[in-house]
């Protein structure tokens, strides 16, 4: 395969300026949820110890509790998602909140105006909680400036900037695994570039003090700046799995190879892909993650997936507790 | 004159004894309600020579006055050990107050399963109640009025403490 240049146009998305003035309250509580970068490490342990709390729930015969009773979350979705929407319903009924599912079709291009209308909308129903996924890098960000005081915002994914409740989840899983986050070297794999479930996770790796975070992909794969988020780069995977606890496997998009930046799927898979036998480079307790929907045999082995390694259903199964601990959390945020 | 906490729990832990024997409850599940809750349940099922294993409950979930005051940043998961179905459950805290907390374990209680009775133990039973619950068992009763608080110190050793507080608009402990 043939070694493309960097891009060096793709700098790092900046959706706007001091998002935790945005995003704390005066008192440092979590009022919305736009973004990892910038917040500190005692409230990213808080928010893993309240997700703990929430994560033995499925041993109750009933599995909610009344803390958001009577409040209105509604999941506002510009981009199709499965997985994510419907684990931040699951933890907003497991909440008793009542949930509204609003779908706004992509190809209607909403922007400016027609967002500050749909949110006017929805703000006149009295609801109390916006969960926001779109495709513009900032989107969450713009709904928070713009919400009414006492409706929270938790961004779902917003183009390539962020997606914080994922890699919160994934900060969990690898936390019930392997406890101490500074002994730990973790790696992840793949399209760096567009991925805003890696860009969360670095940062989310980091504030918890991790050893050390690898990044590994092609450098058509990787933003110029990288190296600023406090990564070592790695362009081979075999070097950069050597001694991982944690390999974390982005999704590749297809939709990405047309625009050139890869030859072909197989190509990919032949460097990049995670195979049984290049995971025995890894530690032998080494947890494979993946955030899902993963492209089997394009940059994970079948046998890899469904393996020993694997705890990519476990990563399902937490982000309900870890979404519930955010929700409860903002919620909460706005009465003190 | 705040009295001893292993006085009490000597006392309590017979007259508890004398309750499950009249109302013939051989092998009760105790439960304790975090904090205090657990570290006298923990000396109480001791004292009455429990094998079964102690419950614990946080009710930070299903407290009412969450939208006032948000969420505790300190929550432990609850845990229970064992089927609450047809279970006698022996519910235990420090200090009886409002008796919101008890309405609260009540409703995680009966989230967990359907025991067949639960009977309330404190350690104090205190003036200030503001719904209808009533201890079994009380290992002491106290007048504070609105003026003071009085708190578990713990885990190790027990002591409980008169503390004064100024009353919050529309306080309800």
């Amino acid at each position: 395969m043939t070694e493309l240049p960097a891009a060096h146009t793709s700098r790092l998305p900046q959706p706007g300026p001091l998002p935790n003035r945005l995003q704390l309250t005066d008192e440092g509580q979590l009022r919305h949820m736009l973004t990892i970068e910038g917040l500190n490490r005692t409230l990213l342990t808080e928010i893993l110890d309240t997700a703990e709390s929430f994560a033995n729930m499925n041993e109750k015969a009933v599995k909610k509790v009344p803390l958001l009773r009577g409040k209105t979350i509604v999941n506002l979705f510009f981009e199709a998602s499965t997985r994510t929407r419907t684990t931040f319903e699951l933890a907003a009924k497991r909440l008793s909140a009542d949930v509204l599912n609003i779908n706004v079709s992509t190809s209607s291009a909403v922007k400016g105006e027609s967002l500050l209308d749909t949110l006017r909308n929805l703000e006149a129903m009295n609801v109390d909680m916006f969960v926001v996924r779109h495709e513009e890098s900032g989107t969450a960000h713009f709904i928070a400036r713009h919400a009414a005081p006492g409706i929270s915002v938790l961004n779902a994914g917003d183009g390539r900037h962020a997606h914080p409740t994922q890699a919160l989840l994934d900060m969990f899983t690898i936390r019930r695994h392997k406890g101490d986050f500074t002994k730990l070297k973790v790696a992840i794999v793949g399209d760096i570039l567009h991925s805003r479930v890696a860009r969360s996770q670095i940062h989310a790796l980091n504030i918890l003090q991790t050893g050390e975070v690898r990044v590994v992909a092609p450098r058509s794969l990787l933003p110029a700046d990288v190296e600023q988020l406090g990564v070592h780069v790695h362009h081979d995977l075999d070097s950069g799995l050597q001694d991982v606890d944690v390999v974390i496997m982005l999704r590749l998009q297809r939709e990405r190879m047309e625009h050139a930046h890869l030859p072909s799927e197989h190509e990919y898979f032949q460097r990049f892909g995670l195979t049984a036998r290049r995971l025995q480079l890894a530690s032998p307790t080494c947890l494979v993650m993946h955030p899902g929907p993963a492209n089997r045999g394009v940059e994970i082995e079948s046998a890899v997936a469904d393996g020993p390694h694997s705890v990519i259903l476990e990563q399902v199964t937490y982000g309900i507790s870890v979404r519930m601990a955010v929700m409860s959390m903002v919620m909460g945020a706005h009465q003190s | 004159m705040t009295p001893e906490v292993p006085t009490l729990l000597d006392d309590m832990a017979a007259r508890t004894r004398e309750l499950l024997e009249a109302r013939g409850i051989e092998a009760p599940i105790v439960v304790g309600i975090h904090s205090g809750g657990v570290w006298i349940a923990e000396h109480l099922r001791e004292r009455l020579g429990i094998q079964r294993p102690l419950g614990k409950l946080d009710i930070s979930f299903y407290r009412d006055d969450f939208s006032r005051i948000g969420m505790h940043p300190q929550v432990r998961p609850s845990e229970l050990p064992e089927d609450l179905d047809g279970e006698h459950v022996l519910l235990v805290d420090d200090v009886l107050y409002t008796g919101r907390t008890i309405r609260a374990a009540l409703n995680e209680l009966f989230d967990w399963g359907r025991p067949a009775s639960v009977s309330l133990v404190v350690l104090v039973d205190r003036d200030g109640r503001e719904l209808p619950v009533c201890a079994a068992v009380a290992g002491a009763h106290m007048e504070l009025g609105l003026a003071e608080q009085i708190k578990l110190r713990g885990p190790e050793p027990l002591s409980l403490e008169r503390v004064a507080v100024e009353p919050p608009e529309g306080a309800d402990g």
